[in-house]
């Protein structure tokens, strides 16, 4: 596997700042608007390849308190450059940026990708610096323009494919489930498919149930094809210059609230490891596995847990397939209590997966059955209250810690 | 409002003469108001058009606000010669309300140079083929019609899984093959080895394909027919209909990028043009102006569904100009017709950069496959008629015989020594080895990932302690 180079860089994300696409905000169900939340250190932990106990690496404990933690108390590995702030769909946009500059074979084609600069300005001005025909504007015909890729991908090229939203990627579902996860297997490895199928997805602020889809539990059983998540900008841009530089087909999953997240990331050049997880908050008592947008739920539970005396484990697990059970697995080894967090529905989603994968491989370390916390099964509803509620909140996470570590 | 009807006049005469709408029934003489309100009486159109104008003061000043300049007028009473401008462009507009009829009087004729019996038609034009093409030509769709009889028999007795032939479209596969060059990226339906066949795939290579043995380019993971070869420019066949031809646009694409001088060549059948993905791929690559060649095999039956059930169409030549590509319709049972019209379809689509849609209209003789027996929905006459008395190969080697380059000794001892060829692979490729146990992981990824080292473990294990459950000749 490529091995990561990660820096241990204290990245200040000052969730207050925090804005979503739409305006509205509060959330009346739960009574916690997103304003409330506190600031934490995210640390990015180095290789987890050697096999050493999570524990010994570099940690900096949570603060106990809302304030935000200053940078110049985090301990970074490498005597990195300040580096810049950007929004995530910045992030995005500087890792495909940097990727197409470096190899001329890199091209993206999508709806409105071009000089609209795609829906969520992920590509914003690489139509004018690449061209049209690297930045490639297609008819609406997902089905078409994923195969397109494919096609382009098994000559030569390195394609980006972006949907605009991740549920429209249904209509692609042929070309990537049969195609693109087969034919480097059934052309006996002749013809490879280095594509990148990209775009958000999950709950959104009131977009409707087809525009809330999660995609990756539908897609998570096709062999041949490897899944990630990102959640900051940080693993974002890295995440994507992994994803575009691998030979194998790799969906990348955003989330449509996550884009205006802003953080200040290195300016030398990283590139993240596509199967690797990512310890958020290291701690004793509970593992808490999640990704994406439930990653800051899961936070802002943590920091009312600390409060309560805990000391949750807080992994955003990022590569949906494969599973980093290395890094998992040694967490569960240490706290012996799994919580999983999840925006897929109850039935056949990721954390069902995840489950299922932990039970077998660890089922000798857990204390207590694995909870996991998922959406129900239903199609997710316009009205705001009710769509809150279908997403997993704060407080549900508090209290299945409290009740799991009882 | 029936009082309201003008006469008939073009709309700038009438903005010329400075009307405004709202009086436009005191000044303008009136038409009387029709009657029936199933039928039209005379220039209706008109009628209501200018009823419609009368309605809608917003709608009217659009109309006097747009498109009307000077030199378009013409007081010609019918308004025929005045266009609008609209997003895609100016139009003319008609004050005349005629349906574009579903279906032409005639259908759209096929390219043909060779009659029946293999006679050059007078007055035909056709790329002229030296000896050494055209036997090569020959001699392959004979190989190509052994290798189907024999691998199909091989299905029956049981020594095969499945097998699929290309009986009757022998002078698509392999006069298109000819026709095109070796860079050209062919993406295949499934019916097409007439190409790999041209282009040097050796029958044993077809054998180890079908028997997915170790030697086979697809490592056995595909069942039989699913060729596919990156040295021969021949994408991997894949099961699902015309999933191909979106991916063709891709290759195009890709050909594009490299300013290669080649371009993608995509099969589909008769069935294959109602998928979805027909339709977006045609779109597609008229719009990118992608160099793909669509090439479609009529060849009447989709497994069981006949063309007359299939679309209500001419044909699928017709549906080219839909899309805004040029197409052709031939006779694919005339391989002078097809070698021909490929290589002036690849031409343009090379150098015009421009997709082209050709139909090869031709008959499946064979049954869709051997899961299948085609009497079942169509006669045997049908079938033995078409084989006997319009074979694309009778009519190509009578030409080929007349030109006196070929002679009935040869196609004796052709066949004698091909038969005794695709008979040896057979017995070869079922001896030989199938691909180890480690072939079952492998190239699902680049490099084996974690979790697929452990199922390999896990399975190796479980064989090693239950030797006996297993079979014994899968290498591990």
């Amino acid at each position: 596997m490529a091995a990561a180079i990660l820096h241990g860089v204290g990245a200040t994300t000052p969730l207050s700042s925090v804005k979503y696409n739409n305006s509205r905000r509060s959330l009346p169900g739960s009574g916690i608007t997103e304003r409330k939340r506190a600031s934490f250190v995210i640390q990015c932990y180095g290789s987890l390849s050697s096999g050493l106990n999570i524990g010994i690496n570099r940690a900096v404990k949570l603060s106990t308190n809302a304030v935000a933690t200053k940078q110049d108390s985090v301990t970074a590995s490498t005597p990195s450059k300040p580096g810049h702030e950007l929004l995530l769909f910045e992030a995005l946009r500087e890792g495909l940026e940097e990727e197409m500059e470096r190899d001329p074979w890199v091209c993206v084609m999508g709806e409105d990708v071009g000089h609209y600069g795609g829906s969520y300005k992920v590509t914003k001005g690489l139509a004018d610096k690449y061209g049209d025909l690297r930045v490639l504007d297609t008819p609406i015909a997902e089905n078409s323009f994923t195969g397109m890729g494919i096609g382009a991908a098994m000559t030569g090229l390195r394609p980006i494919v972006e949907g605009m939203n991740m549920g429209f990627l249904l209509l692609a579902f042929n070309q990537i489930s049969n195609n693109c996860g087969m034919l480097h297997y059934t052309s006996g490895g002749q013809f490879k498919i280095p594509i990148v199928i990209r775009g958000p997805g999950g709950v959104g602020r009131q977009l409707g149930a087809e525009h809330s889809q999660r995609l990756e539990s539908y897609f998570q059983s096709i062999p041949g094809i490897q899944m990630v998540a990102c959640s900051t900008p940080y693993n974002a841009k890295g995440l994507m210059k992994a994803a575009i530089r691998s030979d194998n087909p790799v969906i990348l999953f955003e989330h449509v609230l996550l884009y205006n997240l802003k953080e200040r990331i290195p300016d030398e050049e990283y590139v993240l490891s596509l199967e690797e997880s990512e310890m958020v908050r290291t701690g004793d008592h509970v593992t808490i596995l999640t990704y994406s947008r439930m990653r800051y739920h899961v936070m802002q539970a943590a920091k009312t847990l600390v409060n309560k005396g805990y000391d949750p484990e807080v992994i955003d697990i990022r590569s949906l397939k494969p599973f980093d059970l290395h890094t998992i697995g040694n967490s569960v080894k240490k706290t012996h209590r799994v919580v999983i967090v999840e925006e897929c529905m109850r039935t056949g989603g990721i954390g069902a997966s995840l489950t299922a994968s932990i039970n077998e491989h660890f089922h000798d370390y857990l204390d207590a059955p694995i909870v996991c916390l998922s959406s129900q099964d239903v199609p997710t509803p316009y009205a705001g209250t009710l769509e809150d509620w279908t997403v997993v909140q704060p407080a549900q996470i508090v209290a299945a810690v409290e009740q799991l570590c009882r | 409002m029936g009082s309201w009807f003008a006469r008939s006049r073009s709309i700038p005469y009438l903005l010329k003469r400075n009307i405004s709408f709202l009086h436009a029934n005191s000044s303008c003489k009136t038409l009387p108001p029709y009657k029936s309100p199933h039928g039209f009486r005379e220039r209706p159109a008109a009628s209501i058009l200018s009823f419609r104008r009368l309605e809608s003061t917003l709608a009217g000043k659009q109309a006097q606000a747009v498109a009307y300049t000077d030199d378009e007028v013409d007081s010609d009473a019918d308004g025929e010669n005045q266009s609008i401008e609209f997003p895609g462009g100016r139009v003319g507009f008609t004050t005349q309300m005629e349906f574009i009829s579903e279906a032409t009087d005639k259908r759209v004729p096929c390219y043909r140079v060779l009659d029946d019996d293999g006679f050059p038609i007078a007055g035909t034009r056709f790329e002229q083929l030296d000896e050494e093409t055209a036997v090569k030509m020959y001699k392959s769709m004979v190989s190509l019609q052994i290798m189907d009889t024999i691998f199909y028999e091989a299905q029956r007795q049981g020594r095969l899984s499945f097998y699929l032939t290309s009986t009757g479209e022998e002078a698509i596969n392999i006069a298109t093959a000819a026709a095109l060059s070796p860079d050209d990226i062919i993406l295949p339906q499934y019916r097409e080895p007439g190409i790999l066949l041209w282009r040097g795939f050796s029958i044993e290579e077809f054998a180890s394909q079908c028997f997915g043995t170790k030697d086979g380019h697809g490592k056995g993971r595909q069942m039989p027919i699913h060729y596919g070869s990156k040295d021969l420019n021949f994408i991997t066949v894949s099961s699902p209909i015309a999933t191909q031809l979106p991916q063709a646009a891709g290759v195009a694409y890709s050909l594009k990028m490299d300013g290669k001088e080649a371009c993608a060549v995509a099969f589909t059948g008769d069935g294959g043009t109602s998928e979805g993905d027909f339709h977006a791929a045609m779109n597609f690559a008229a719009v990118m102006e992608a160099p793909v060649l669509f090439i479609c095999r009529n060849n009447g039956w989709a497994i069981s569904t006949p063309v007359s059930e299939q679309f209500r169409s001419d044909g699928v030549v017709v549906k080219g100009q839909a899309y805004g590509i040029r197409s052709i319709r031939i006779d694919g049972n005339d391989a002078l017709a097809v070698y021909s019209a490929i290589r002036a379809a690849r031409m343009m689509v090379v150098r015009e950069q421009k997709p082209v849609l050709v139909e090869a209209l031709t008959y499946r003789v064979g049954h869709h496959s051997t899961s299948d027996d085609s009497t079942k929905y169509r006669s045997v006459s049908e079938i033995e008629q078409w084989k006997r008395t319009r074979n694309p190969m009778t009519r190509f080697r009578n030409w080929v015989q007349a030109n006196g380059w070929w002679s009935d000794k040869e196609e004796t001892e052709l066949r004698g020594t091909l038969r005794q060829q695709v008979l040896k692979a057979i017995q070869i490729a079922e001896k030989t080895e199938k691909p180890s146990l480690g072939d079952l992981f492998s190239d699902v990824y680049d490099k084996l990932p974690s979790n697929l080292q452990e199922q390999e473990k896990s399975l190796r294990q479980t064989i090693k302690r239950h030797k006996q459950d297993f079979p014994a000749d899968v290498p591990l």
